[in-house]
């Protein structure tokens, strides 16, 4: 392989993570919450869609699809519903603790259901043909994540930045109490929010394991850190920060597989985060913040 | 004063029943009893988690690199216990152990949390400055480089790579356990009692005040990071004799969030809590709800729904959720357990109601 | 002329564009007690966290009993934006940060109460004790101490007679009316043993009867433990009262210095401040 085959496929496993992160950024922009379950809806996402094929073999794939992504859009809502919206006024730590609960929880219960075994990710028709671009081949999804990646973005911050409904989300995001007080559904509008973030977890899920196959109870646990780290590095809180960390982190991981340090891989994108945070904590595109005294 | 040396001796009371009862299981329990594996498991993770609770519940610094300082302390300990003559053996993918000695139990376990104080104070210069979340994130990536690094090959001669390191000195005895973990969470209890304790919890309750009234925040989160670890070094090590052999993919994040979730259960901010929260959690998720993993049927031979490998981690995550959503104070709160004040309260109770009659007779 | 305490010189603190305080200059000598007012945003509160190492000032120097503790000159992107005067007269950088102005004497107050909410009365004060300590880590894990923290429980007790609140002593702090909580805040910066008290408006949410107490208070403990004090204050009466000397700021700026009677006949100060927003 080339460096250029490489340098795609980085970019492909960054607009992956892209879609993850998203989700990660958008959740703490307005709870200012770590959403540890995030990775492990990701994980179900696509163990659903392996369910989904293999109890109803009669649906067509697109419909299949389309059932796995509503499903996962369902859970991440009850995920905000039971767990976290009962604890809006407790302190953070508790916030990110039942995070790390609900992540616990889906994992084993995931173990529970596969016997803890892998399970085969079913074949997707289109995105997991291989074609040859610039003379690299490879299955169409690398090519195509990137591409559905930034065109999600540039959707996701147009309704942000001209909709109404992302008018409200900003101002959540800024103060809570005062929203509420100019009359903004809250609730609605972090329910909307997880939504988002479990439809293009769902995307991205799709997107991800169309290329690594076997999926079991710990698969969400890696790309879910790793998404994680792309919106810190990106400036957490900001939907283009977290596409352009994603695709930073796809990239340099690659990339050190290109050269020869694949095991490195984690250890250099754990770095780049320590490194960032300890350079510039608010990330590439992060507002800085200040405390009142 | 009185009152305090009648709750000293009340306390000292209920650590020697705890002692009595810990040798009697020692003594009578059968060797195939669970109570032998579950109880190394306890006081190995009671000091974890106690460890964790003097950063995250005393001095508010919300850490998550305990995985880390475990593998760290794990590996010193057992890298430095291997007899000379089995060494070749254990690091045959590498020729030999660049290790050449021996080292007897204690100093490996004071050598065991002296390396992880002393990671966690390089670690601490640039992470100790970011606040809460970004805390929390960058001590979580220390522990996942530290896994890393641990296992590259070009480490094996040391570390022996992504191979597992054994026959190492492993105590079987729950009695040594006890002794390590009860003497460690003693001086845990000693440095909260004392002066800098009180700066810690200064620290966590306002931060901005604690710095006006002279505190060096620096200097104290530095303090308490690096005394924390150095106590995870030791339970790491401890961990590593209550498996027999060490292993990298052991010490994830995932370990992490479990002891989080017993000092949670214990109540952040009390030692009492997290001893009894690292029992119930070991001793149910272990021993109690094994039953929910096994296949059981009834007399009539129909089988009982749901039961099967993997439900109890079910049932076990639910309760804990249940725990976090519902009982966020957890067991303990903030409080500690005190003989005395539970006798006292139990007399007050009885006082009241003769108070109450003697008015009633008026 | 008694000893010069706080000397302020051309402090200047500018965010971004904005010039929060420009330029000022003020002196607070031994005994004495200034008080330093204005308009609502006048900067006031700024200033004063600026004094107090909380935030880096763009520009100036201040000096406590005779030892220089902060100086600082515009740099980096500042430079071009600095719109305040004397950017050259200062060519040191320091700045020391809270604790250590606290240890050379400095302690202060906070406008929104700060105490160390899951602790007692008691254990507040006494961890304001603290920063005297000569016992380390080992010595004091060990018990090694025991004199000087007997030492510092017997000095918090007597500090908490001498403020009247020991009959609270066991109590959370944050369970405490809102007087006392002032109260128990202004015990816990006497504990460090100050020579300079700041108080950050320390009559706010009074009614007219505590601020009566707390006038009283403030003369108290300056008799008691020979202090300086410099304070922040919206009260009228209090400032009036209590105040030997009096700098008045408006937009960042000094526009008044005198005592409490010229002040008060100051047009300026009227025009500023009392004519228009005061309604005592």
């Amino acid at each position: 392989m080339n460096i250029l085959s490489y340098l795609i496929r980085g970019l492909a496993t960054g607009g992956q993570f892209a879609l993850v992160a998203i989700g990660y950024t958008m959740v703490y922009g307005i709870l200012k919450l770590i959403n540890f379950a995030h990775g492990e809806l990701f994980m179900v996402s696509g163990i659903l869609m392996i369910y989904i094929v293999a109890d109803f073999p009669m649906l067509p794939i697109w419909l299949a699809i389309f059932l796995m992504v509503v499903l996962t859009v369902f859970i991440g809502f009850l995920i905000e519903k039971f767990a976290y919206s009962p604890l809006r006024s407790a302190p953070r730590m508790s916030v990110m603790i039942s995070a790390i609960g609900v992540s616990y929880l889906l994992q084993n219960l995931v173990s529970y259901v596969t016997g803890g075994l892998s399970k085969q990710f079913p074949d997707i028709p289109v995105i997991g043909e291989s074609i040859r671009i610039f003379g690299v081949k490879d299955k169409l999804t690398v090519f195509l994540s990137p591409v559905i990646a930034l065109v999600l973005m540039v959707i996701l911050v147009w309704i942000i930045n001209h909709t109404k409904f992302g008018m409200s989300m900003r101002a959540v995001s800024k103060d809570f109490e005062t929203s509420q007080l100019m009359g903004i559904k809250i609730n609605r509008v972090i329910s909307i929010t997880f939504a988002i973030g479990a439809f293009l977890a769902a995307t991205g899920s799709i997107l991800y394991f169309a290329k690594n196959t076997g999926i079991n109870h710990l698969s969400g646990a890696n790309p879910g850190l790793k998404a994680f780290i792309a919106a810190v590095v990106g400036g957490i809180g900001s939907v283009p920060g977290a596409v352009v960390g994603a695709l930073i982190i796809g990239v340099v991981e690659s990339l050190a597989k290109a050269f020869g340090l694949a095991d490195f891989s984690d250890v250099i994108s754990f770095a780049l985060l320590i490194i960032i945070l300890v350079v510039k904590p608010t990330g590439i595109f992060g507002e800085k913040t200040t405390e009142k005294v | 004063m009185w009152n305090q040396n009648k709750r000293t001796i009340c306390n000292l009371l209920l650590v020697a029943a705890l002692i009595l009862t810990l040798v009697l299981i020692e003594l009578l329990a059968p060797s195939t009893s669970m109570w032998f594996s579950v109880l190394r498991k306890v006081c190995t993770f009671a000091l974890a988690a106690v460890s964790m609770n003097l950063l995250n519940g005393f001095t508010g610094l919300f850490s998550l690199g305990q995985a880390g300082f475990m593998l760290l302390g794990a590996y010193t300990y057992a890298i430095l216990t291997i007899p000379v003559d089995m060494r070749s053996n254990v690091f045959r993918n590498y020729g030999d152990s660049l290790i050449r000695f021996q080292m007897p139990l204690v100093p490996a376990l004071l050598l065991a949390g002296l390396i992880a104080a002393f990671f966690a104070f390089l670690i601490g210069l640039p992470v100790l400055r970011l606040k809460s979340d970004y805390l929390a994130i960058a001590t979580l990536g220390f522990a996942e480089i530290v896994r890393g690094l641990v296992q590259l090959q070009n480490f094996g001669p040391v570390t022996n790579g992504p191979d597992p390191i054994n026959m190492f000195t492993a105590p079987k005895n729950i009695l040594v356990y006890a002794a390590i973990s009860g003497i460690s969470i003693l001086i845990i209890v000693l440095i909260i009692n004392s002066t800098y304790g009180r700066a810690f919890k200064a620290i966590r309750d306002d931060e901005i005040a604690a710095e006006a009234m002279g505190i060096n925040l620096a200097h104290h989160k530095r303090l308490s990071f690096i005394i924390s670890s150095f106590f995870c070094g030791i339970a790491g090590a401890m961990m590593a004799m209550c498996n027999t052999s060490v292993s990298s993919v052991s010490f994830t994040s995932a370990m992490t969030y479990q002891i989080l979730l017993v000092v949670v259960i214990g109540g952040i901010g009390s030692i009492s809590g997290s001893i009894i929260a690292a029992f119930i959690f070991y001793a149910s998720s272990e021993w109690w709800l094994k039953f929910l993993d096994l296949e059981t049927y009834t007399d009539a031979g129909a089988k009982i729904p749901l039961l099967g490998p993997g439900f109890r981690m079910v049932v076990f995550s639910i309760l804990i959720m249940i725990i976090v959503l519902f009982f966020r104070q957890g067991i303990m709160g903030t409080r500690e357990i005190s003989v005395y004040d539970g006798i006292l309260r139990i007399k007050n109770l009885f006082m009241k109601k003769s108070v109450k009659g003697g008015v009633k007779d008026e | 002329m008694s000893k010069n305490v706080l000397h302020v010189e051309n402090l200047t603190m500018q965010f971004g564009g904005v010039v929060a305080v420009d330029n000022l200059t003020m002196d607070v000598n031994e005994g004495e007690i200034v008080a330093l007012i204005g308009p609502n945003g006048a900067g006031k509160t700024t200033a004063f966290n600026a004094i107090t190492g909380v935030y880096e000032p763009t520009n100036g120097q201040v000096s406590f009993a005779g030892e220089k503790i902060i100086e600082n000159h515009p740099q980096g992107k500042m430079k071009k934006l600095y719109a305040g005067a004397n950017a050259d007269m200062y060519r040191h950088i320091l700045v020391k940060t809270p604790d250590e102005l606290t240890k050379l004497g400095m302690a202060r107050t906070f406008q929104n109460i700060r105490l160390f909410k899951s602790m007692t009365v008691f254990d507040n004060v006494l961890t304001a004790k603290h920063l005297r300590r000569t016992s380390n880590i080992f010595t004091a894990t060990l018990k090694l101490n025991r004199k000087e923290e007997a030492k510092m429980r017997r000095e918090t007790e007597e500090l908490l007679k001498l403020v009247d609140l020991y009959d609270v002593k066991d109590e959370i702090a944050t369970g405490l009316p809102y007087g006392k909580q002032r109260k128990l805040e202004i015990a816990r910066a006497l504990a460090t043993d100050p020579k300079l008290l700041l108080l950050d408006e320390p009559a706010a949410g009074m009614n007219p009867q505590e601020t009566e107490e707390l006038t009283k208070f403030i003369h108290y403990i300056r008799e008691k433990f020979n202090l300086t004090i410099l304070l922040i204050e919206h009260h009228m009466n209090l400032v009036m009262d209590i105040s030997d000397r009096i700098y008045v700021i408006d937009f960042g700026k000094e526009i008044a210095e005198g005592v409490p009677a010229e002040i008060q006949s100051n047009q300026k100060v009227i025009d500023a401040y009392l004519g228009v927003s005061e309604d005592e």
